[in-house]
């Protein structure tokens, strides 16, 4: 699919000087490689995940004992930036073929055609060696190279061994998405410690009912693109319970900071009361109404509002735990 | 190229394409600009604070 699209869009440039007439498509299908826009180039780095990567990353730095000069901290959450949209240019470029079949993607700049795969990887790779090399020259080799290992960890554990593989994929790939407050904290201290491995548990664990939550109400798409996400393989009904337990270990794991007394009241309450609204939320997943085959009789109504929570809770999660630290 | 072949023709693209084109390539132009403009300022205030912590013999 994608290399039809490409090959049309390789058309399109004007190889066969066909570019007066119109192809079937959009008018990008038939402006081809080579037109792009920056917005395209933007677009190869997710920003949407990178404002997820930003924060835990700025919450790491900031939870941290010591100081770092604020323009050096202002480097390192711009390098844990770049370091997540090269991954993800990257990912675009390797998925470029089950992207153009997933109506969620098809619009990337790649199976659209816009941008030359090469181009899109090069430009993944330029940005991730650069991210790591910079992270190195202001702050620490530490934080570098676990900024390194964040990227190989998301590229070639995540994208390329376990997305297509297993449905336990972003079990063991949502680590990748639990590195950055590591790296913040590591560019701070220059080493590692209990708080920002209990800060990596922490997402490492919200990442399956979060995306899980997504997958209930998207599957056709993985589904269609051979993605063997869990409601595909296991179904909609196990894929419920699955939320739900994830959910009843995450909420305790978000308590330890304050039960090892590595924060305060602030976050401790917060994270308390924040776990019991994920799992009520949760919970109503787990009791949709739906047929016997698990299917959704609400259109997956409880699995969005649960989708929309679990970001919230997060940002909220972690942002208490800044505001702890800093009042303390 | 092939020895002993004639090159393509270059193509052709309507007026629209060709400004549609353009517009798209300055706007990348201008993007990577901006970009470098503000490595470089970026990479100046790095040296400045890593100078300003390295303590003269």
């Amino acid at each position: 699919m994608t290399d039809t699209a490409l090959a049309v869009a390789r058309k399109g440039r004007g190889d066969d000087a066909c570019a007066l007439s119109p192809l079937p498509g959009s008018d990008d299908m038939l402006a081809g490689v080579g037109y792009s826009t920056a917005g395209d180039w933007f677009a190869l780095l997710k920003p949407r995940v990178m404002t997820l990567v930003v924060f835990s990353g700025l919450v790491g730095l900031l939870v941290a004992p010591g100081h770092l000069h604020p323009i050096l901290a202002f480097t390192a959450v711009l390098c844990i930036a770049v370091a997540a949209g090269a991954a993800g240019a990257i990912n675009m470029w390797y998925d470029r073929d089950i992207d153009a079949v997933m109506r969620r993607t098809s619009r990337r700049p790649i199976p659209a055609g816009r941008i030359d795969p090469g181009e899109a990887l090069a430009f993944g790779v330029a940005l991730a060696v650069a991210s790591v090399i910079v992270m190195g020259l202001a702050t620490n080799l530490v934080a570098a190279g676990i900024l390194s290992l964040s990227i190989g960890f998301y590229v070639f554990v995540y994208t390329m061994w376990l997305k297509r593989r297993t449905p336990q994929n972003i079990v063991i790939g949502g680590a990748a998405g639990a590195f950055p407050p590591l790296i913040g904290w590591a560019a701070v201290t220059g080493g590692v410690d209990v708080m920002p491995l209990l800060m990596f548990a922490i997402i490492f664990f919200w990442t399956p009912p979060h995306f899980w939550s997504l997958s209930l109400f998207a599957h056709a798409d993985y589904a269609r693109a051979g993605v063997p996400m869990l409601p595909v393989v296991a179904g909609a009904k196990e894929t419920r319970r699955q939320i739900f337990l994830y959910t009843l270990v995450l909420v305790p794991v978000t308590l330890l900071p304050w039960l090892l007394h590595e924060t305060g009241a602030i976050y401790g309450i917060s994270a308390l009361l924040l776990g019991l609204g994920f799992l009520a939320s949760v919970w109503r997943v787990l009791r949709d109404r739906q047929d016997e085959a698990g299917v959704s009789l609400t259109r997956d109504a409880p699995a969005r509002a649960a989708f929309k929570y679990s970001i919230l809770y997060l940002f909220v999660l972690l942002g208490a735990m800044a505001v702890d630290r800093m009042a303390g | 190229m092939v020895p002993g072949t004639k090159p393509k023709d270059p193509p052709h693209l309507s007026r629209r394409d060709s400004e549609a084109m353009g517009k798209r390539r300055r706007g990348r132009n201008l993007a990577m600009l901006v970009v470098l403009l503000l490595l470089a300022a970026l990479f100046y205030a790095i040296a400045m604070v890593k100078l300003a912590g390295t303590s003269m013999p």
